[in-house]
């Protein structure tokens, strides 16, 4: 990894005074990732160029990080090769007292604002934004833009050769990146902890209150770690006049199902929180709950005097075991959590009133649904089953869905009604229910709803 | 003085407090076998005498007598048990095991008690509880057996040292009896088709007037006939078979278990009330033309049958309607009922009679219950139970299981003797019991901690959070678990090499096996693709008869983690039949008298199935690296201008130049594994294992004969299928593992990913156990894509050399153990959950935290 810094300031030498490094030096600085290693390309009056160039340790990089997901774990991995947080390290190492501001021999120099180029050969844009959210977090600073993707096959994890330059003091410029290439990249090598709130805000001093894109660069420089997140944003809103303070948008990334608005989501529940009542069930299956929004829902009403949340995700009963303990004691102990998999016989769904089964079916491989079948009408057989699923002619309403494409990476299938209807028309006169058939969500004329809705009545 | 008690009973010794029962229990009984409450008193609060904790004591002593009498454990109760109240509870749980409740009272006269207590610290309760005592235990005399004990034995003290305890073998208990044998469904008076049958199966039988009922049978050689029972009623020859039966019976040539029509008619000739309906009336009148003495003989002939017979260890059951587990070699009149009747739910059906409960659904018993009762068209296998009434007097016929071979012999009916109340049940689904019972596997049979016997590794155990990662995987991604019948192990690598820049050499793997008394290695190219394993049908007939998959499916073709391969239907069908054909080209259909095979691939290019990998990893840490060390490389040059004799510039540059290569390498080490496929013509199939075929898995021919063997299905259709490049190796010929390295080396060098050696046999074992199945030894310039670009620069590689392998060899053994025990049960065409046991334990084992580089 390399990072490239030019001025052409006259005399440009005074860089080398700037940084503490003496222009025809080859300097290498230990790291605990690897090594610096700094020299000047160019060192003339006219221009000057000091490169660091980084050389991570890819061994200890992964074997520091033991148990850790992702490309951290991995010795395939871009780390060693882009500018990232190791760069950041590096430059508080290297040049910490440019940083701070501290030049005993011209100490004139500190405050001194000189044309600068910076030049990262490849930057990691993880976003789909992009060369836009570049834009976004330098222009706002003086800084005039310049990127060039890097041939690549994928465009979703995309890389720049990103080149910047502005009239700033060596200080303003070496802080700005230390804090918003983390921003750009995106992921961070080391664990985020409270004094990283604390560097934020000393880096940021000065700028980043007033920055426009102030809630995006402290959301990602912390990982999107809430209780961090806020904790910073407070100190950076009393920096500023309440009347200042922008709504910024969402990080486009975080928006990952372009589908569904919360509205759609507690509707659906109500109107099986409404149905389930309305059959007077008193025991009632949430086959495939999730971390259990539903169930939360079904505990509220006291006519549900046995609540049983199931689901294939350990991980997911594991979060909503911790929610769990938060209830009331009365609420908690009338509900049970299963792991357990639907394509599965289980004798412990046996002798319910009711199970909803809400936006799983979509969930299951084609090849599963008759073990499906078989076992929530066949064998666990409750009295009253509800089924939802999208209906896949309702997707064209959604703008930013490509055509051909399912809601959700996870989803196997999406039917239409018809082939909704048929499944169901099936199932129900093989294992001897009743169906109906309703639309879920605010009805289009032409692609009807966004969810459909199966209700199965036991007819034995 | 002998004490006859069953073999598994529940002993409850009777007697006032010192009248000597413990040390009479500790005499003539295991420490193990006795539960004294005194000894219970003392578990919970430290002292035995404690009264007041005599509520949870007892609690205690049931709940222990209850686990041990589940398990089938002769238990004795210690404690005094002189009120009924006391004994009570203790019937109860006799009842409830159905084994025999059996009193042994120790008449100590008081006195004696008396002074006994005196002595013993702690037992100055007072006189008058021990007379108390005693005036209980006179009273309970003589209601012992009313109470529920069928065995009542009394000691006194005189008596006490002569005692010897006699345990009797459960009467259905002829386990030491090995066969082979020979069992006959419901024969129901079909005299003319049964003399067929035996004579079919080789019995001779002659005819002795006058003598032995007129019969006297000779078996073949060793073997023996068991009769299901319902020898009578609505055939045309109730009394004749009636004869024949007790005939061989007599002589040892049979054993018989009675039926339900059997004991209905023994209650007739007792002069019982019953109803002479479904055929009894006419059996009553045929024997009527007999004589008293015959019509006795009858009745005790089937009064003194066992309710159901256990031999050969426990591996064969025989009952009339069945017999589930947990009452096999028990003794209650539950146990009677259901060999006579099996269960029913209670309801009745259209026709008025009772609705079955179908116990063999849930049956998971070692031993192979064979019955009948039930009459249906074709024997049915389901969960080791087989059914072999296939309704004679309906029509039907007369059908013999043989045992150990387990064939069928059948005798179709002469004529239709009775009208069947209930048609005989057809199959509508055209799926046999076992495969319709298996369309949906049983969560109970897979959830928690599990333990696989398999027969390379007698148990394998697998950690609750083990089996809950396999659902999750399995359920999330995994195909139909009717085709998931084998998944491949994990392989290790060889140990790692101190050679020169090498992480791994062939020279370790060779050496591990030398070690081990491998004397001939194969050593095979390892393709670089992804792990398939195809399932080949000759056409979707056998798929559905063998594997019980509905549809037009001929075969799958699904990853090491049991995922489909091809998301594209079409495709699918289009590979697999090039596939088929080349097998019928070579009519191996016929050779291996088989309709299917398994056979264990690589299939290439990488890029079919890692296409995602590749687009979100591979490429683009190719891609940044590149630019990364070329901007370092330009900057460091345009400095050399400037400074020309700096050393630290120098070696920078030098050093840069080498991670330059190492990026180049590693570019260019993936890229070699990908091309794009636009068709079924870019995709190659390199089979390597012939796993298994209807006839038996096939690991016990050698590596070199499955390297022959698909080297010529790969010439019978090179469009798809690729040969395996291989060497054989004489581990003892230096020459030999001197040609294979270099041989390695040349692959490699070519940007080949590596060779994987075998021991020439699938299975070897040597005095520390199993030998690996196999050791990967990859090249250099592949482990780039494994260990990162610049794995081998010096500083790098001398870590990454310190990597342990016995987690991944021990693993390794585990899941290969599993995927043959999986191969025998499908080909011994046991229940599917025992094959999904099998592939669902390497999944679970896959779970471990393992270094994924190994």
């Amino acid at each position: 990894m390399l990072l490239r810094l030019t001025t052409t300031h006259t005399p440009a030498t005074d860089l080398s005074f700037i940084l503490h490094k003496h222009p025809d030096r080859v300097q290498t600085f230990p790291l605990p990732f690897g090594s610096a290693h700094i020299f000047y390309p160019e060192a003339s009056a006219e221009r000057c160029t000091i490169a660091l160039l980084l050389d991570v340790d890819p061994v200890a990089l992964v074997r520091g990080n033991r148990g850790s997901e992702g490309m951290l774990s991995q010795y395939v991995n871009d780390r060693p090769y882009v500018a990232s947080s190791l760069l950041c390290v590096a430059m508080g190492d290297v040049f910490s007292s440019a940083m701070a501001g501290i030049c005993k021999k011209r100490p004139e120099l500190v405050d001194l604002v000189l044309p600068l180029t910076v030049e990262l050969p490849v930057v990691a844009v993880r976003a789909k934004a992009g060369l836009s959210l570049i834009q976004r977090l330098f222009e706002p600073l003086g800084y005039q833009v310049s990127a060039e993707p890097i041939a690549n096959d994928n465009p979703a994890n995309s890389y720049l050769a990103l080149k910047l330059t502005a009239n700033l003091t060596v200080k303003q410029l070496l802080t700005h990146i230390y804090v918003l290439i983390p921003v750009l990249d995106n992921a961070k090598h080391y664990w985020i902890g409270n004094d990283e709130v604390s560097k934020l805000l000393r880096k940021g001093d000065g700028w980043l209150a007033q920055h426009p894109e102030c809630e995006l660069i402290t959301t990602r420089y912390l990982r999107y770690q809430k209780s961090l997140t806020s904790a910073a944003l407070e100190h950076l809103l009393q920096a500023v006049a309440p009347e200042t303070t922008t709504q910024t948008e969402l990080d486009q990334e975080q928006v990952s199902e372009p589908t569904e608005r919360q509205s759609l989501h507690t509707q659906r529940h109500n109107v099986i929180v409404q149905r389930l009542k309305a059959s007077g069930a008193q025991r009632i299956l949430d086959l495939g709950c999730g971390e259990g929004k539903l169930l939360r829902e079904l505990l509220k009403e006291s006519q549900f005097s046995a609540v049983v949340g199931m689901d294939l995700s350990t991980r997911a009963l594991a979060i909503l075991q911790q929610r769990i303990e938060r209830l009331p004691e009365r609420q908690r102990q009338r509900l049970s959590l299963l792991h357990g998999s639907l394509l599965y016989r289980d004798a412990r769904l046996k002798g319910f009133d009711a199970a909803a089964i809400v936006e799983v079916l979509e969930h299951l491989e084609l090849g599963h649904l008759a073990a499906f079948e078989r076992t929530v009408f066949g064998f666990a057989r409750p009295k009253l089953v509800l089924v939802t699923t999208p209906n896949r002619e309702y997707n064209q309403l959604f703008p930013s869905l490509p055509a051909d494409q399912l809601r959700h990476r996870h989803h196997r299938f999406e039917w239409t009604r018809a082939e909704f209807a048929v499944w169901a028309e099936r199932v129900a006169a093989s294992y001897n229910y009743r169906v109906s058939i309703e639309p879920l969500g605010p009805e289009d004329p032409n692609h009807g709803a966004p969810s459909q809705l199966g209700v199965f009545e036991d007819a034995t | 003085m002998e004490l006859g008690i069953p073999e598994l009973s529940l002993v409850v010794l009777v007697g006032a407090s010192g009248s000597g029962k413990s040390t009479f229990a500790q005499r003539y009984f295991k420490p193990t076998e006795i539960i004294s409450s005194d000894a219970c008193r003392a578990m919970l609060t430290d002292d035995e005498t404690d009264q007041s904790v005599s509520a949870d004591a007892f609690d205690l002593v049931y709940t222990i007598a209850a686990k041990r009498l589940a398990l089938g454990r002769l238990t004795v109760i210690d404690a005094t048990n002189v009120q009924a109240e006391a004994r009570k509870p203790l019937l109860a749980l006799a009842r409830h095991y159905h084994v025999w409740p059996v009193a042994i009272v120790l008449h100590t006269p008081e006195r004696v008690c008396l002074e006994r207590n005196l002595g013993r610290p702690n037992r100055d309760f007072g006189d008058f509880v021990v007379k108390r005592q005693i005036d209980n235990l006179r009273r309970s005399l003589r209601t012992l057996h009313d109470e529920g004990f069928r065995v009542v034995h009394s000691v006194t003290p005189e008596q006490v040292d002569s005692v010897e305890i006699v345990r009797q073998r459960a009467w259905s208990n002829r386990k030491v009896e090995h066969g082979p044998f020979d069992i006959i469904g419901d024969v129901h008076g079909c005299y003319p088709e049964l003399e067929r049958l035996l004579l079919e199966l080789g019995y001779s039988i002659n005819l002795t007037p006058g003598h032995n009922y007129g019969f006297t049978v000779t078996p073949p050689a060793g073997r023996r006939a068991v009769f299901v029972g319902d020898l009578v009623d609505r055939g045309p020859d109730s009394v004749g078979v009636l004869r024949l039966v007790m005939s061989m019976v007599e002589t040892g040539a049979a054993l018989c278990v009675p039926g339900n029509h059997d004991d209905k008619l023994a209650r007739a000739l007792a002069g019982r009330k019953v109803k002479q309906t479904h055929g009894l009336a006419e059996t009553m009148q045929a024997l009527a033309e007999t004589d008293e003495a015959f019509r006795q003989a009858v009745r005790h002939f089937i009064e003194g049958m066992v309710s159901h017979l256990i031999f050969d260890d426990g591996k064969l059951v025989v009952a009339h309607a069945g017999m589930k587990q947990e009452l096999q070699g028990r003794m209650s009149k539950r146990v009677r009922e259901f060999a006579l009747y099996g269960e029913t739910t209670g309801e009745t059906d259209e026709f008025g009679l009772p609705v079955r409960y179908p116990w063999a659904k849930e049956y998971r018993g070692e031993g192979l219950v064979v019955y009948g009762h039930t009459p249906i068209p074709q024997p049915e296998w389901l969960n080791n139970t087989v059914d072999i009434d296939t309704g004679c007097a309906f029509g039907g016929a007369l059908t013999a299981l043989r045992y150990p071979e387990r064939e069928f012999v059948r005798v179709p009916a002469f004529a239709q003797y009775a009208i069947p109340k209930r048609p005989l049940e057809m199959n509508a689904t055209q799926l046999s019991a076992q495969q319709a019972h298996d369309q949906v596997l049983d969560l109970s049979d897979f959830q928690g901690k599990l333990q696989i016997s398999t027969s390379l590794i007698s148990q394998i155990n697998l950690r609750e959070e083990q089996t809950s990662a396999a659902l999750e995987v399995i359920s999330r991604f995994a195909i139909e678990p009717q085709w998931l019948i084998y998944l491949p192990p994990t392989m290790s690598p060889s140990e790692t090499s101190q050679l020169g820049s090498f992480l791994e050499h062939p020279a370790e793997a060779l050496e591990y096996y030398r070690r081990a008394g491998v004397n001939e290695v194969v050593c095979e190219a390892k393709h670089m693709g992804s792990r398939a394993i195809v399932i080949i049908c000759r056409d979707s007939e056998v798929a559905r008869e063998r594997f019980g998959v509905t549809g037009e499916q001929i075969g799958v073709c699904y990853t090491r983690t049991g995922r489909r391969f091809f998301s594209d239907p079409e495709l699918e069908t289009a590979f697999l039949q090039r596939l088929q054909q080349a097998i019928s080209k070579l009519n191996w259909w016929e050779s291996f008298d088989s309709g299917w095979f398994a056979l264990d691939c690589e299939l290439l290019p990488w890029s079919a199935k890692a296409h995602d990998l590749i687009q979100n990893q591979y490429a683009p840490v190719g891609a940044a690296a590149t630019a990364s060390m070329s901007a370092a490389q330009a900057a460091l040059r345009q400095t050399v201008t400037r400074l020309p004799e700096s050393v630290e510039l120098q070696a920078l540059i030098a050093h840069t130049q080498l991670r330059q290569q190492a990026v180049q390498g590693y570019v260019e080490a993936y890229q070699h594994y990908c091309w794009p496929v636009r068709s079924l013509d870019d995709l190659r199939l390199a089979p390597f294992h012939l796993l298994a075929c209807e006839q038996r898995p096939l690991y016990d021919r050698d590596h070199e004969w499955h390297m022959q063997t698909l080297a010529a299905l790969a010439e019978a259709e090179p469009r798809l299928l690729v040969a395996t490049p291989y060497r054989l190796v004489d581990l003892h010929d230096q020459a030999s593992v001197e040609q294979t390295i270099a041989w390695w080396q040349k692959l490699t060098a070519a940007g080949g990913e590596g060779i994987v050696i075998k021991p020439k046999q699938w299975v070897v074992q040597n005095s520390r156990g199993i030998v690996q199945p196999a050791i990967k030894c990859r090249g250099a310039e592949y482990l780039r894509i494994i260990y990162g670009p610049e794995y081998d620069l010096p500083e790098n590689l001398e870590r990454l050399r310190q990597r342990g392998l016995s987690g991944k060899r021990s693993l390794a053994l585990r899941e290969f153990a599993l995927g043959l025990e999986a191969l025998d049960r499908f080909v011994n065409r046991e229940p599917l959950r025992r094959v999904h046991e099998c592939v669902f334990g390497v999944l679970a084992l896959e779970s471990e935290p393992i270094d994924p580089r190994l």
